[in-house]
């Protein structure tokens, strides 16, 4: 800078007399000092902007540098067993690399989607730090990282997913709307996760106009195929939810023992009603049915009645031991909370036992009911993801199973488990039959729309294991059929097929 | 940089046995510039391919040879001249060069940086030539009117070319363009340091008294307000607003800096306030830039995504302290004038705050040695010279400096040295050429005292 002040202004060469203005060696200085301001103006806005304001300029929707920063490197992988069902494709524009799915339509309910333009949602959302190398837990140094601006590269998600029980739930459900949700009972690790119609998450991955409108298409599409209908959309659950109702009863003592009587009247007129709550077949119309004919032949009247015997509380309480009325149940892909009320008058509880009325469940919660049966009472955290690795295949995180909650006893399990292979051996589940196999099932028909008069939904609930086998059953599945061609919509005629394929493939040690 | 170093030594003046040169420090200081441009160079290469640019030699040695051959002429004609002119100018000329290389890997299509490295040789030609044919700068007092018209036709003769990006400052035949503004600017600082040289007396000293301020006399302020509007009128012609608020500047600095009369300032001031305002309300294209200016972001929310100012702006923030590192940074994002205009966005986004302030700093070192040796010069005529040329420099870093950071409207006009545009790097070089040639005779020891 001007070193002016070594030299003092006074009578410089030049300058005019003491009298006179100040010479220019004054002037000059003084102009010289009007430039220093000049930069020092310059220095103070460029501290501002690149210093105090930059985070905010840095985080403008308009600015595109954190989006060429996301996609400068390949996406890591996300993976079913071994083998990756992502990719990463460079795309020779702006943004380095997209996201690519071979197999998109089949796992679009597991990965969800990761788009320049729309984001990125389910596992590709809630993993997305991981995957796009900004996880903290990937740096080395995390400090000379951040100083020298170093990227890792994307991280690798290992899913619980079991291929054959995913190709399963997708061949079962076809052309059908509906979904599957398959656990493994004893780890609460989600074997398949399936919704269909289904889409190409691939087909809007990059930020192209083919892009855009494929994704303004799906978008239109009347039949969502973006909806994730295992995790994010509830049903009432019907009948499946008869399960909850006996293990409640079970619990309560209401019934000790399943063959026997358990006073249930005929016809039952719901509480503080004139209604008489009535059932599919005839073969219930009877008094005092016991609970495993009750179960088999799905008669509402016993259920809804046995239901009011046990009293709000406790349904409330079992219901929520399954994962009802849980608006935080993160796989870690967040699933919709399913809604067993809490504040019920007894006839509304009567409908509520038989999985009517405002009970609402995801496939997600009703395949954890039966893998609560399953594994002895114990409800696992239901989980998506094996762990988490770094791009080398060094382990990032492992996930442990975690108990969800202890919804009966062993003792009432055994006897719920009693109670469902009734079901498929003598009663409506006989379509989940498999041959070398103990399984145990519960159907569901819901009604739903104005009177009733949209197509039911289809539902099976179940679980299976090797005949003889003495561990916990390996699978626990549940389906829902919202939509279907089919003539005959009952949830032993149109889920219990697509249930039973899934448990083979999962039975049949299918990777 | 090894300036302070270098300032220390050469503050060192003053009645000596035997004379400092500063030669010598100025050949350390160029090896220091070349290296410098060189290493940027490389690692544009390293972080854009992985490794190095295969003419970096060649690039090294392409700017090594001129900056020695500029330092082997002024040691033979100019050997008492300030070493940190020279030096700052390769560095300012090396930075320029390996940006623009940097954004031409950015645009496949296009590339700048040849070009401009046959304009920056160009630009030492002129400065040999300057150095070696002007052995006394009072010379140029005597063409200061001619010069004066010869600037003026230069000014006008865009007028009649197309216009392009909305400003008439270009002559374009064919391919090739200059920007004759840029040349008009050292001869109307030559003229208006003539003139006042000669009048600075009578400016001083005479006119009314009006309440605090003493005005200027009419009849010898007449002829310069004649030249100042002609020029400014020819400017906002060619709605080249950056190029008039220059020679505004320029204008009531060298006017405050031969008369001492605050009274300038104040009547410049007010003159500037009505030209702006007047100019604001009449030409659209201007209006639209101070509203720019105010608001950066407004397109955003308008839906029109980011206009350049705020394109500029999240270049500069993304920069942060230190920068992304050449070659990493996604300035190409402001699209058109991105190496010319908004070059320093590129600096800003790359080399950081740090660096940012550190191109600040040369030029300011430019200005500081420019008004150094106008201090010390004896003549009238030189000491306005060179405070004139070294405020053009110090008021167009402001003014291109200040748009692209929103400190003030954006106004078009280019980085000295730095940016991409023939026409202003000779320029420049000739203006470090005459700062050359002015603190040779500043800093020449007296001769024997014979003369009186």
């Amino acid at each position: 800078m001007l070193r002016r002040r070594r030299r003092p202004p006074g009578p410089g060469t030049g300058g005019s007399g003491p009298q006179g203005p100040p010479g220019i060696s004054t002037t000059g200085r003084r102009a010289g000092l009007f430039c220093v301001l000049l930069t020092v103006l310059l220095g103070v806005q460029a501290t501002r902007v690149q210093f105090f304001q930059a985070k905010r300029y840095d985080h403008n929707p308009a600015n595109q540098r954190p989006a060429i920063l996301r996609y400068d490197q390949p996406r890591g992988p996300i993976l079913v067993g071994s083998d990756p069902v992502t990719g990463s494709v460079p795309t020779g524009g702006r943004f380095d690399y997209k996201r690519s799915y071979p197999d998109g339509p089949l796992y679009a309910a597991v990965t969800g989607y990761s788009s320049q333009i729309y984001g990125n949602t389910q596992l590709e959302g809630t993993e997305d730090a991981l995957l796009s190398g900004t996880d903290s837990r990937l740096a080395g140094w995390a400090l000379w990282d951040a100083l020298s601006r170093h990227q890792d590269p994307g991280g690798q998600v290992h899913t619980t997913i079991n291929k054959a029980a995913q190709q399963a739930a997708m061949q079962g459900l076809g052309n059908q709307k509906g979904a599957v949700a398959a656990i493994e009972p004893a780890t609460g690790r989600i074997l398949a996760l399936a919704s269909t119609p289904s889409y190409d998450p691939g087909s809007f991955a990059g930020s192209a106009n083919a892009d855009q409108e494929a994704w303004t298409k799906l978008q239109a599409d009347p039949d969502q195929p973006m909806l994730n209908r295992a995790l994010r959309q509830t049903y009432p659950p019907g009948s499946t939810f008869k399960v909850v109702t006996a293990a409640a009863a079970l619990t309560a003592g209401v019934v000790t023992d399943v063959n026997a009587p358990t006073g249930a009247p005929w016809p039952y007129v719901m509480p503080g009603t004139t209604t008489t709550l009535v059932n599919d077949t005839t073969a219930c119309d009877r008094p005092n049915l016991d609970l495993d004919t009750a179960m088999t032949l799905s008669c509402n009247s016993v259920m809804g009645y046995l239901g009011v015997q046990t009293g709000l509380d406790k349904m409330v309480a079992t219901a929520q031991k399954f994962g009802f009325n849980d608006a935080r149940l993160d796989t870690p892909v967040r699933a919709a909370r399913s809604n067993f009320d809490t504040g019920m008058n007894q006839s509304q509880l009567a409908l509520s036992s038989i999985g009517q009325f405002d009970t609402a469940a995801t496939p997600l919660v009703m395949a954890m009911v039966a893998a609560g049966v399953a594994d002895n009472g114990t409800v696992m955290y239901p989980q998506l993801v094996d762990k988490l690795t770094r791009s080398d295949g060094s382990t990032v995180q492992l996930m442990q199973p975690r108990s969800y909650s202890q919804a009966m006893s062993p003792v009432v399990a055994g006897q719920v488990q009693q109670l469902m292979t009734d079901v498929v051996d003598n009663g409506t589940g006989r379509n989940a039959r498999i041959d070398g196999a103990t399984v145990g099932g519960k159907t569901g028909t819901a009604q739903h729309g104005v009177d009733n008069s949209g197509v039911p939904y289809a539902w099976f609930i179940s679980w299976a294991k090797p005949s003889g086998s003495t561990q916990v059953p390996p699978v626990a599945v549940a389906v829902v059929i919202a939509d279907s061609d089919a003539t005959d919509v009952t949830g032993g005629g149109l889920a219990a097929p697509i249930a039973r394929s899934v448990m083979q493939a999962v039975l049949g040690g299918g990777s | 940089m090894a300036t302070p170093a270098a300032l220390a030594n050469a503050g060192r003046e003053g009645p000596a046995p035997r004379p400092r040169t500063g030669r010598n420090t100025e050949l350390l200081l160029l090896v220091g510039a070349v290296a410098v441009a060189v290493f940027g160079y490389v690692e544009v290469g390293v972080n854009i391919d992985g490794h190095a640019p295969a003419d970096a030699a060649r690039y090294g040695a392409a700017l090594g040879g001129l900056a020695l051959a500029a330092h082997v002429l002024v040691r033979w004609r100019a050997r008492y001249a300030d070493p940190l002119l020279l030096p700052t100018g390769v560095l300012l000329n090396g930075i320029g060069l390996v940006v623009i290389y940097r954004l031409d890997r950015a645009t496949p299509r296009s590339h700048a940086a040849p070009t401009q490295l046959l304009w920056s040789t160009l630009g030492v030609a002129l400065f040999a030539l300057v150095v070696v044919l002007l052995r006394d700068h009072r010379w140029l007092r005597r063409y200061a009117y001619s010069g004066a018209l010869v600037a003026l036709v230069l000014l006008v003769a865009p007028i009649f070319f197309p216009a392009v990006y909305g400003s008439r400052i270009w002559i374009t035949v064919g391919s090739f363009s200059i920007q004759p503004g840029e040349f008009a600017k050292i001869l109307l600082v030559v003229f208006f340091a003539a003139y006042l040289a000669t009048h600075r007396d009578a400016l001083a000293l005479t006119g009314k008294q009006l309440w605090k301020l003493r005005l200027p006399p009419g009849r010898v302020l007449g002829p310069i307000l004649l030249v100042w509007a002609a020029f400014v009128g020819v400017l906002v012609l060619e709605t080249d607003l950056g190029t008039s608020l220059l020679y505004f500047g320029i204008f009531v600095v060298l006017l405050y800096v031969a008369t001492a009369r605050t009274g300038w300032i104040a009547i410049g001031l007010l003159l500037a306030a009505v030209g702006v305002v007047a100019v604001g309300w009449l030409s659209p294209h201007v209006h639209g830039r101070v509203d720019q200016w105010l608001h950066p972001l407004a397109s955003i929310g308008a839906g029109q995504g980011a206009n350049q100012i705020a394109q500029s702006l999240f270049a500069f923030a993304w920069g942060g302290l230190l920068g992304e590192g050449l070659g990493r940074g996604h300035s190409i994002l402001i699209g058109f004038a991105a190496k010319s205009d908004f070059i320093l966005a590129t600096v800003g986004e790359e080399l950081g705050l740090v660096g940012l302030l550190a191109v600040f700093l040369l030029y300011s070192v430019l200005v500081a040695r420019g008004y150094r040796t106008g201090i010390a010069l004896r003549d009238p005529f030189g000491r306005l010279l060179a405070i004139g040329l070294a405020t053009i420099i110090g008021l167009q870093v402001f003014v291109v400096a200040g748009g692209v950071l929103d400190l003030i409207p954006l106004t078009g006009a280019t980085l000295p040295f730095v940016a991409q545009g023939g026409s202003s790097v000779v320029t420049n070089w000739i203006i470090v050429a005459l700062l050359v040639r002015l603190s040779d005779t500043a800093r020449r020891p007296a001769p024997p005292a014979l003369e009186g």
